[in-house]
């Protein structure tokens, strides 16, 4: 800097404004790197049950401490062959960076697609569980920065969900929650769907105690509990709220319902 | 100045030294935007029964200096869609001149019928820009787009720098989501009351809303441009002034707004 006021311009050589650019203390340039990456809030859930899987999510798009959009869907049907993908029979939620979660499902879904046209029949759920992992996995060192979750029914009929992490660990799970108040809904999960630290009473002490019988859920008793989760993860979370969307999918197809949720 | 025409119109070499190529080097690291310079502040926009209004103001700074009072920041697109500019200014003309050539090339390809609509544009601008983003080479502006769907149906949607999109009835960017957005919200809280709007007063709602960004956005202006869309084409005012303004409220303000001592 100090030689922009030096008197003698030919001693010096000549200078730009264009070299003083920002230095830190150390003497390197200041970088102020551009970060690709936001949080647009939210959370979703997804129970299996015997014959059925109940995929849910809230709808509210936020940024920081704003609502960008109270009817943000972030729970998709996947791979059917229509617009509206009436169809379909996987359902993908996607939660944490939204435009990654919406790039993400437009890949897994042509993805579909094209194996549906190829063979001539829709992709089993496992198959497309481990192609979602690869997809993830592709982009280990620019990750889609989001916690998907795969529904749908197994090839047994049986309700089936798989969580996965964004770089694309992945494991098929009875229940998950996932997102903002992933942390807060997953231990009301473990103790209403799983029974975990449910005992019972009288039947002894410490490693006596007997766990309460584990018995598979009824479809209302799994929605009771969706709705449940989500009331109390919107009272607790500012960027969860707004409404909630449901999708459940059984033999006969999936079923979309919309319920309101606290908007404040 | 010597015989040589490649040194003419250059400073001298005996009085200002050689010139200096490090600044313009080709071979170093590829520099792209870290940050906006030339910046136009919110836009705002909100639903009504059969179209959409947008308002943009007509300044473009320069940090905190007010450097161009006449730049519209609003542009339609096919006469059927409006598209507003929040963020750096050169990236809004580089996108300008982008849907220009879109434009021209659709009109060619189907010169009765427009083929795309403004959820048709927003798709395209959306991905541009999360293109451009997963590149590390941003567009560093946040856009709203407005007009019509694929049902005929008011359409009013964003798209930001990190290819980030939402659509609600009423939607700010900017200091317009923590000043206008709220004011907007309490005409159309969900998509009923926005479908019982009618024109007359979406555009009040906007100017007012307009009016209360001028009083307390420092980097805004009180010239405007208004445009709405209908299904009859896109009307678009780029000489708006705000009207009515009050400053009574100015001097009973102390500090940052709550001190009252």
């Amino acid at each position: 800097m100090a030689a922009m006021f030096s008197q003698n311009p030919l001693m010096n050589g000549p200078n730009y404004s264009f070299s003083d650019a920002p230095k830190t203390a150390r003497g390197e340039p200041r970088e102020h790197a551009f970060n690709p990456y936001t949080d647009n809030g939210g959370s979703t859930l997804a129970i299996s049950g015997a014959d059925f899987t109940i995929m849910a999510g809230d709808t509210r798009h936020t940024s920081g401490y704003s609502i960008n959009s109270r009817m943000s869907p972030k729970v998709f049907k996947i791979g059917g062959t229509t617009a509206n993908q009436d169809d379909a029979t996987i359902v993908l939620s996607v939660c944490g960076f939204a435009a990654d979660g919406e790039a993400l499902r437009d890949r897994l879904d042509t993805i579909c697609k094209i194996y549906r046209y190829r063979h001539g029949k829709p992709m089993s759920l496992n198959a497309c569980a481990k192609r979602l992992s690869t997809i993830l996995y592709q982009k280990r060192f620019f990750p889609y920065y989001t916690h998907a979750m795969l529904g749908g029914l197994d090839d047994e009929g049986k309700g089936a969900v798989y969580s996965y992490d964004p770089v694309g660990s992945y494991e098929r799970e009875q229940c998950r929650a996932g997102g903002a108040a992933g942390s807060l809904i997953m231990p009301f999960l473990d103790n209403q769907v799983n029974f975990k630290n449910q005992y019972i009473p009288g039947s002894g002490e410490g490693h006596d105690l007997k766990e309460r019988e584990r018995r598979t859920l009824s479809r209302p008793q799994v929605e009771t509990i969706v709705k449940d989760a989500f009331d109390g993860a919107v009272e607790r979370h500012i960027e969860v709220g707004d409404t909630l969307q449901m999708l459940i999918i059984t033999k006969e197809g999936i079923e979309e319902v919309f319920l309101p949720l606290k908007k404040d | 100045m010597d015989h040589r025409p490649q040194a003419w119109g250059r400073p001298r070499d005996d009085v200002y030294g050689a010139y200096d190529h490090s600044y313009m080097q080709e071979n170093g690291p590829k520099q792209n935007t870290q940050q906006p310079i030339v910046t136009g502040t919110s836009v705002i926009g909100i639903k009504f029964k059969d179209g959409v209004v947008i308002a943009a103001d007509n300044l473009a700074s320069y940090g905190s200096l007010a450097r161009f009072t006449d730049v519209k920041r609003l542009r339609p697109f096919a006469d059927s869609s409006i598209l507003g500019f929040s963020g750096d200014i050169s990236d809004m003309q580089y996108l300008d001149r982008h849907l220009t050539e879109l434009s021209l090339s659709e009109a060619y390809e189907s010169p009765d019928k427009p083929r795309l609509n403004a959820a048709n544009l927003h798709r395209y601008l959306s991905k541009l820009l999360y293109n451009r983003r997963s590149k590390f080479d941003p567009l560093w502006n946040h856009l709203l787009v407005g007009g019509l769907d694929d049902n005929g149906e008011p359409f009013l949607a964003a798209a930001d720098l990190l290819g980030s999109t939402y659509s609600a009835p009423s939607l700010a960017t900017g200091f317009g989501a923590m000043l206008a957005q709220p004011i907007m919200r309490r005409y159309v809280p969900d998509e009923e009351s926005a479908k019982k709007l009618t024109r007359e007063e979406a555009v009040d709602i906007v100017k007012e809303a307009m009016k209360v960004l001028f009083y307390r956005d420092a980097r805004s202006l009180d010239t405007y441009s208004l445009a709405v869309v209908t299904k009859d084409g896109v009307e678009l005012k780029e000489d708006e002034k705000l009207e009515n303004q009050s400053w009574a409220f100015a001097d009973r303000i102390k500090g940052y707004g709550t001190q009252t001592v």
